[in-house]
């Protein structure tokens, strides 16, 4: 198929960007998203051009690496998916494609649809951790059992891959799906209470300090997130937050 | 009593089941106060890298850690999906150290360390231990107890699991403990940042140079010890499992510095991949070996049959039972499905070979579940009281097991091929995975080099010729958090009056000298290819030649193709953009470079290898019934000494002596 890209180029942090447009035909519909975005770059490389600069890695929908907005939605068109993950069959001859960075004011563009999500980190860094020390003494893995509904919903808050699309779907750009996945895993596990109150405290803090937007409830988080974490997560965060700031 | 770099590996006295314990009890203390005065060097943040940084800061070393990936949570050890072994006997079924650790070695075609394999089965329960600490959420039963199921080349269930992303959740465990360092300022950060070079003063690892990968600086980090911990090399073959930015770089470097490499033929070929769909493919996917805990492996009996598939005119679900050779059951009625992973990969591409494979490119074989799908309906109609008469409702029964078992799994499958894998039997064709070979490390984890170690997939490994399921996420682990901290004492106890290492010092600057010639010669050459094609032309030699099968033939041609694609990349390659600034086409020059000089060892080993063990196949070494021959003469680990180009590379053997396991011919049938 023959498609029409329109394509955000942006030479570094500094430097103000454009959508360029971009021709490119034989696509495959075998061919996965940045396969595509692969034969443009081979191309624009034998013209002597610049390629297109973008965040890949395992492409296979784990390492939370590729972030596009493709038609305007964290990832493109299909559900529960990464842009790795998404595939030319999902469009046809013909169409027009614009491809863009996710939008937030804490995630900087790097370059062209690269950008930086050390916010992410730095939030974990402030409490998404037990604090236990690697000493082959730990108490035996089973002396604690726990309860399979908590350790499955623990297990479903932890499989967030931290991509950041639920910030780029969020009108207000906020990442409490994203925060609050990381403090319901714990919250919901034994092994996480003796942090519990100034986890959350601290990992808010945090949150509000980069710069992210506030809930407004909307579920767009929800609805573009590829592994499907529930919104649930945030209310579990907001009375986590409450009940630390009430004992405090 | 230290050992040092010494080759071959000392290992310590005694019972084989003592030999740690009273190991560690003499290793050299460096005490608190002067762990603070000590800095180390960690690069790459996976499973190996990412538990080192984080145990070697909680003793209080102050850890330099680097990652290429914009956050250590996106090192490769995310996608393992399977789970990790471990010794605990959870089940009950009769489960030891003693046998993790014999089935690992008999795994691994008896080509590893006795010593090492033991320590690893020794630690395996505390990792659990410790991951289950940290709040790694494993599959746990309806008792609130931690789940188990059973993976290739074992009779034992003894893999820990967290649904088909097991890989995630333990380097996000890994993860947070580095988090938790972090925070503490223990250790520094260095994310989009790629290790360029060694940096060796007087003989000893003292720093790196690494690259910002966003503004293309080139930075001196100087330490008193350097970890690699960097994975594997599976993308010399172009396409595989691997991520797109998994590279040897890190690896190659320290070879080229005096690191000696072992192994480098033994490569995991995993048996169930997805097959490769056209020309543009950028990668493979893998699909997890679980499946073959349900799924039966098979092609047409008839070659009519296959060519009506083949041209669309017949569908496999109308094949009958008698017309399908159900190979791996065919071959090897005990293991049957679950045979190891290389035995499972060539019975694959020797049907395919014989004309046998079931899509276009005649490279696929069939997995099917539709035989569970009815033994599980209808078991779950007779416990729900319903009809199990009812053919409709046990595939529907059948189906809900199987999602939630396998889902997402299958959901991937369907993206990615745009098929039904309920309805109709997947496609899968062994693919690239892992890389047991890497650098050749003592007892201590030390590499040739004094200060320099080697952890995780980098180094040459507790696998042997073969990998079992669910073993290499163990191997990482162990390394990072139970064995290095202790070891790397050995060497650290000499260095407490060493104080700060300097980097205005003619070594450092030498080695960024280097780094930034080669930056130059791609920036400024004057080619017309880009990198990729060289990579993908690599890639066709490795996969043709010193691929699943290899003769003496093959491999002498691909010791010269090689040599000539790397001459013919120094003249043409086009590397676009300029030195400034990040330029993925210019990181990508530096590692297709490194793979070019490494495939031509990798051909070199294989070639010098003359047997079959594990993952290495050669043709003229085969029993009968085409079974790897394996011979007591290369009972050894072939490391290799850079010395120029890497066909001049000198071998060294460690041979390899069983006391505790009795080396007997490996068999599945």
């Amino acid at each position: 198929m023959d498609l029409k890209l329109k394509i955000w180029r942006q030479k570094n942090a500094a430097a103000k960007g454009k959508i360029v447009d971009y021709d490119i035909s034989e696509v495959s519909s075998d061919m996965s998203f940045l396969e595509m975005l692969d034969v443009l770059n081979k191309e624009l490389t034998e013209k002597g051009d610049e390629p297109v600069s973008f965040d890949h890695d395992c492409r296979e929908g784990i390492c939370g690496s590729c972030s596009l907005q493709i038609n305007g939605r964290p990832h493109g068109p299909d559900g529960g998916i990464t842009t790795c993950q998404l595939h030319m069959r999902k469009f046809k001859n013909g169409d027009s494609i614009v491809i863009e960075p996710f939008r937030a004011k804490a995630f900087p563009i790097v370059k062209d649809l690269i950008i930086d999500r050390s916010a992410f980190d730095r939030v974990q860094h402030a409490g998404a951790f037990i604090s236990v020390n690697t000493s082959g003494n730990t108490q035996d893995a089973n002396a604690t059992p726990i309860n399979k509904g908590n350790a499955d919903h623990a297990f479903d808050a932890a499989s967030c891959i931290g991509c950041g699309a639920c910030v780029a779907a969020c009108k207000n750009a906020s990442a409490m799906l994203f925060v609050a996945a990381k403090v319901s895993q714990y919250a919901l596990l034994p092994q996480g209470q003796v942090e519990r109150e100034m986890r959350v405290t601290n990992m808010v803090s945090q949150m509000d300090e980069e710069g992210f937007g506030a809930c407004t409830n909307t579920g767009a988080c929800e609805a573009e997130c590829p592994k499907g974490i529930s919104i649930t997560n945030i209310a579990r965060m907001n009375r986590e937050f409450i009940g630390s700031n009430l004992k405090s | 009593m230290k050992i040092g770099a010494n080759f071959p590996a000392e290992t310590p006295e005694g019972p084989i089941e003592d030999k740690w314990t009273s190991y560690k009890n003499k290793i050299d203390l460096v005490n608190p106060a002067n762990k603070r005065l000590i800095d180390i060097i960690v690069v790459g943040t996976g499973l190996a890298g990412g538990s080192a940084a984080a145990s070697l800061a909680e003793l209080g070393y102050n850890v330099k850690a680097f990652c290429f990936q914009d956050s250590p949570r996106r090192a490769h050890s995310i996608a393992a999906q399977g789970g990790i072994n471990a010794s605990k006997n959870y089940m009950g079924d009769g489960d030891s150290d003693y046998r993790l650790f014999y089935d690992t070695v008999k795994g691994g075609d008896y080509r590893a360390r006795e010593e090492n394999v033991y320590r690893l089965a020794e630690v395996s329960g505390n990792i659990i231990d410790q991951c289950v600490a940290q709040g790694v959420p494993f599959a746990r039963d309806y008792g609130g107890l931690l789940d188990n199921r059973s993976f290739g080349g074992v009779l034992v269930s003894r893999t820990f699991y967290a649904k088909g992303q097991t890989g995630q959740q333990l380097l996000l465990g890994a993860y947070s403990a580095m988090n938790r360092q972090i925070a503490r300022g223990k250790i520094k950060m260095y994310n989009r940042h790629e290790m360029m070079d060694l940096v060796i003063v007087d003989g000893k690892a003292r720093g790196i140079i690494a690259k910002n990968l966003i503004t293309g600086e080139l930075e001196r980090h100087s330490a008193h010890a350097v970890v690699i911990a960097s994975g594997g090399y599976g993308n010399v073959f172009y396409l595989s499992t691997n991520a797109m930015g998994s590279n040897v770089s890190a690896a190659w470097k320290i070879h080229r510095k005096g690191a000696w490499f072992a192994n480098p033929c033994f490569t995991q070929i995993h048996p169930t991949c997805i097959p490769v769909s056209g020309d543009h493919q950028s990668k493979l996917t893998l699909m997890s070996e679980s499946l073959r805990n349900d799924g039966r492996i098979w092609v047409p009996a008839k070659e009519k049959d296959v060519k009506a598939i083949r041209s669309g005119t017949l569908k496999p679900t109308a094949i009958a039972e008698a017309d399908r050779d159900y190979f791996l059951e065919r071959r090897y009625p005990a293991f049957g499905n679950l045979v190891p992973r290389d035995v499972a990969s060539r019975a694959a591409k020797e049907r395919c070979d014989a004309g046998f494979g079931v899509n276009a490119t005649g490279e696929a074989v069939y997995l099917d579940f539709a035989a569970a799908v009815i033994r599980y309906g209808k078991e779950k109609a007779l416990v729900t009281h319903q009809d199990a008469t009812n053919e409709a409702l046990v595939l529907e029964l059948g189906r809900e097991i199987i999602a939630t078992k396998y889902g997402n799994l299958f959901q991937m499958y369907e993206k990615i091929v745009d098929e039904n894998p309920y309805e109709t039997p997947m496609m899968i064709y062994p693919a690239v995975h892992y890389t047991m070979g890497g650098v050749w490390v003592d007892y201590d984890l030390m590499t040739t080099i004094p200060g320099c170690y080697a952890i995780g997939e980098a180094n040459f490994s507790e696998h042997g010729a073969n990998r079992l399921g669910a073993s290499a996420l163990m191997q990482g682990l162990a390394d990072g958090y139970f064995v290095l901290p202790y070891t790397i004492g050995n060497y650290l106890a000499k260095d407490i009056r060493t104080g700060a290492i300097p980097v205005d010092t003619p070594e450092f600057a030498a080695a960024e000298k280097g780094v930034q010639e080669q930056l130059e010669r791609f920036i400024n050459n004057k080619g017309s290819k880009p990198v990729d094609y060289f990579h993908k032309k690599l890639g066709k030699i490795m996969w043709d030649k010193v691929g699943m099968s290899r003769n003496g033939k093959d491999l002498k041609e691909a010791v010269e193709e090689i040599q000539a694609i790397r001459d013919e990349f120094y003249k043409e390659v086009k590397v676009p953009g300029d030195l400034e600034g990040f330029n993925e086409e210019l990181a990508k020059a530096g590692r297709v470079a490194d793979f070019l000089e490494l495939g031509e060892l990798f051909a070199k080993d294989a070639l010098n290898r003359k047997e079959s063990c594990g993952g290495h196949f050669r043709e003229e070494h085969q029993t009968p019934e085409g079974e790897a021959k394996r011979d007591k003469a290369f009972q050894y680990v072939a490391a290799w000494e850079h010395n120029g180009a890497p066909r001049d590379a000198n071998l060294h053997k460690e041979m390899l002596d069983y006391k505790y396991i009795e080396v007997k011919e490996r068999s599945y049938k």
